[in-house]
């Protein structure tokens, strides 16, 4: 895969050591590599067990317990439903459902041509403005089916 | 702002918190406070502040007007909104063009706008102050009232209310024990669910043996459906490390950490904020304020496991590992974080430590109920007209919460349940409504208080259905640790899927209980032990609902999709074509001024129509076809 060719070893590197080369700081570490590359590369896993000493496995152990990483590439885009129990009863699911009719792809998944991710998250905690989506970081309130094809039309440009 | 020098003494930092609590009891200027946290954000007020920024500098106010952005003032509804001092004018769901308006008329010409009034959708009354609206009214905000008077990003603005006062007096005043003492006397209890006394868990971790001991503060509000740590961090980050400090000094802990959700950015942010003010400030390192005492704070983000909310499993995740509980005992007041005794306490509780260093243990232990001391903060959201952040008293009935604070249900629905205590808790019923809200009357009514969570669902929701959603959750969040919880929620799953899909057939309820009681038997932490609650608690208050599922294969609230489908109803149907073009299938068929009718066999039932249609004329009705089946 093309993104493993071009990871930039040096900048793995420096993330470690920005943790000070601590074995315990692994979730942060991770936290950060996926915060340059959206998601975590299989070649700087391994990168981050030689350097930290830990065995590959127990890092694929982490970074598949926690929610927030992903070993997938994600999109340009990224589009996150709530599930939020408010939200939830407000209509969440029903949200989700139109975001898989209009993006074309399941929810968890990215589309082929690299634009969007799919993904839902279990509360963003701002429940009082249900049903929430948020894209690329911007949170959008009160949406409803009826805005989805609205709220994607201004990342389609 | 000014920079901050490094404060050198107790007397100086005495000093600067005079001076500033002094110049803002002097302010002559007139202060524009905008509810800027998450929601607020969401809902533009960054744009708001822009505007208001830009208006301020046209009429050349900068020295008569100053802006305040704070964290959220708890009313989600009325946002983006302004209070205005010293008169205390609220306005709200403001856009940026209001602006202008606002420093004209009201700050210049000091008259009130009327159309960005609050107005009750009950009385169609208007309130012109903050306190005269009806969702203000009960409350009781001790934990969040400062919100609306810091700038969170502000250490200066802290002490301008006072703020490290009470860190002062208790280490001038008070020995450890005492803080323990007064924190024991008050009666405060753990806000983050289980309700352990704070003052106990202190002391048992003082008692511990070792030099090196830890405190952490539990900011991994995973309940979905609970906001207030996140508003509390946001609003008022200096308010929940001071009580961290203190925390520290009567445990004998040097070292702390919060560990804060990633989903909650903003609130990583300003805690990040704060603690390196603090750091320039003297106030948080080595030989604080030379009185020989060491502290310092670390933030560790979660990475989105419920599960880790579990102290154990919490203090897995700070250590790097895998977030999975452990056997308790030995407690984390033994044995916790490396191995060392740790004390652990919710956001919450924490943030009423120097209230009660403050004011005194009696000021405390006189709010509330025999057993349960203090304020609780409640998000209240879901189908309810007021949804926000309310802190009140403890021993208010759910039906003072719902109806005096949050105004009732929206359109005229009838109340079904409330939810409480999210994943852990339980749905309880209209017949109890006048429950006291304590930690003991909700765990009797076989719902928990947990985190503070409190969803309002009307006739439209489903019990079947929520009862699905908290077990979908919980099948995914388990961390899998104890057979009992990883099958037995995932089973309770399968068997409440298939009810709400119409494959529910006669036993299923018991053999339901059976595996509740089960999972909560034979699980080892929290997740597994009150993952029952939500199962148990619908089929106590809510038979009839499941029972029509299996047995008329029927569901009363017109949710769950495989018992319903959407029909036009004639009479009500105008033609006007919303119907038509909100459907993504293009299921629906009519011309304009005709009659609309939906083809069965092109409808996904996504509800678009539903939705659309401002006539009601759109219903879910019985889906005939299963019965067939």
């Amino acid at each position: 895969m093309s993104a493993n060719q071009t990871l930039d070893q040096d900048k793995i590197r420096q993330l470690v050591e920005r943790h000070g080369g601590s074995k315990s700081k692994l979730i942060s570490i991770l936290q950060d590599i996926q915060a340059v590359y959206h998601y975590l590369p299989a070649e700087a896993l391994k990168t981050v067990s030689r350097l930290l000493k830990i065995p590959l496995i127990d890092i694929i152990s982490v970074a598949t317990f926690y929610r927030a990483f992903s070993l997938k590439p994600r999109g340009r885009h990224v589009a996150t439903v709530c599930m939020g129990t408010a939200c939830y009863v407000r209509g969440g699911p029903k949200i989700l459902e139109e975001f898989e009719r209009q993006l074309q792809i399941k929810k968890g998944d990215t589309s082929e041509d690299g634009e969007w991710s799919l993904e839902s998250v279990a509360c963003l905690g701002c429940c009082a403005i249900g049903p929430v989506v948020v894209i690329d970081g911007d949170y959008h309130a009160h949406t409803s089916i009826r805005k989805v094809g609205n709220i994607l039309k201004k990342y389609r440009k | 702002m000014k920079r901050m020098k490094k404060i050198k003494t107790i007397a100086e930092l005495k000093q600067i918190i005079e001076e500033q609590t002094l110049s803002r009891k002097n302010e002559t200027a007139k202060v524009i406070t905008v509810s800027s946290g998450t929601c607020g954000q969401a809902r533009g007020s960054l744009k708001v502040i822009e505007a208001l920024k830009k208006a301020i500098k046209a009429e050349g106010l900068e020295e008569k007007v100053k802006l305040r952005i704070t964290g959220c003032h708890g009313f989600c509804e009325a946002e983006p909104n302004v209070i205005i001092y010293p008169d205390r004018i609220f306005y709200q769901k403001l856009t940026p063009a209001d602006a202008r308006a606002i420093i004209k008329e009201t700050i210049q010409g000091g008259k009130i706008i009327e159309k960005l009034l609050y107005k009750d959708p009950q009385t169609g009354q208007k309130a012109v102050k903050e306190d005269e609206i009806p969702f203000y009214k009960k409350q009781k905000r001790i934990v969040l009232g400062d919100n609306v008077f810091v700038d969170p990003t502000s250490l200066l603005e802290y002490f301008s209310v006072g703020g490290f006062r009470s860190l002062i007096k208790a280490m001038v005043e008070l020995t450890p024990d005492e803080i323990i003492q007064t924190v024991k006397e008050s009666g405060l209890r753990g806000r983050g669910g289980a309700g352990f006394p704070t003052g106990v868990k202190w002391e048992a971790t003082r008692r511990s043996h070792g030099d090196i001991k830890y405190v952490i503060c539990n900011g991994d509000e995973g309940d979905p459906g609970a906001y207030m740590d996140r508003s509390v961090l946001e609003g008022n980050p200096f308010r929940v490390i001071e009580g961290m400090m203190i925390g520290g000094l009567a445990i004998g802990a040097r070292e702390s950490y919060i560990y804060v959700r990633d989903e909650y950015p903003l609130a990583v942010r300003h805690v990040t904020l704060a603690i390196d003010q603090l750091h320039k400030a003297g106030l948080l390192g080595k030989n604080i304020l030379q009185t020989g005492i060491d502290f310092d704070i670390h933030i560790a983000k979660g990475a989105g496991a419920f599960v880790c909310g579990e102290e154990t499993a919490l203090i897995a995740s700070i250590e790097g590992r895998v977030g999975e509980p452990r056997q308790r005992p030995p407690f984390p007041s033994i044995k916790g974080l490396w191995k060392k005794p740790t004390c652990i306490n919710n956001v919450e509780t924490w943030a009423n430590i120097p209230l009660i260093i403050k004011n005194g243990a009696d000021w405390f232990a006189r709010t509330g109920t025999n057993g349960s001391k203090g304020t609780k903060i409640f998000s209240l959201v879901g189908k309810i007209n007021n949804t926000g952040l309310v802190e009140v008293p403890m021993g208010i009935t759910l039906k003072e919460i719902i109806y005096d604070i949050g105004g009732g249900i929206p359109e005229d629905k009838e109340f079904k349940a409330v939810q409480t205590g999210g994943p852990s808790g339980g749905c309880l019923p209209a017949s109890l409504l006048d429950l006291p809200i304590d930690y003991e009357s909700l765990t009797g009514a076989g719902s928990i208080m947990g985190s503070g969570g409190m969803i309002v669902m009307d006739e439209k929701t489903c019990m079947v259905d929520v009862a699905m959603y908290f077990l979908n959750f919980l099948r995914d969040e388990s961390c899998g640790k104890c057979i009992s919880c990883r099958e037995g929620t995932q089973r309770m799953w399968e068997i409440v899927k298939d009810i709400s899909e119409g494959k529910g057939k006669k036993g299923d309820l018991e053999l339901l209980e059976e595996l509740a009681l089960a999972t909560k038997e034979a699980s080892m932490c929290g997740l597994g032990q009150t993952a029952a609650n939500p199962v148990l608690s619908t089929l106590k208050y809510f038979r009839d609902e499941f029972e029509a599922h299996i047995f008329e294969k029927r569901c009363p609230a017109g949710v769950c999709k495989s018992l319903i489908r959407y029909v036009v109803i004639a009479e009500k149907c105008t033609g006007c074509q919303s119907c038509k073009k909100a459907c993504p299938n293009q299921a629906i068929q009519g011309t304009l001024k005709d009659i609309h009718l939906i083809d069965q066999s092109k409808c996904i039932k996504c509800g678009a129509c539903l939705e659309a249609c401002q006539f009601e004329a759109i219903e879910a009705q019985r889906e005939v076809a299963i019965l067939v089946e």
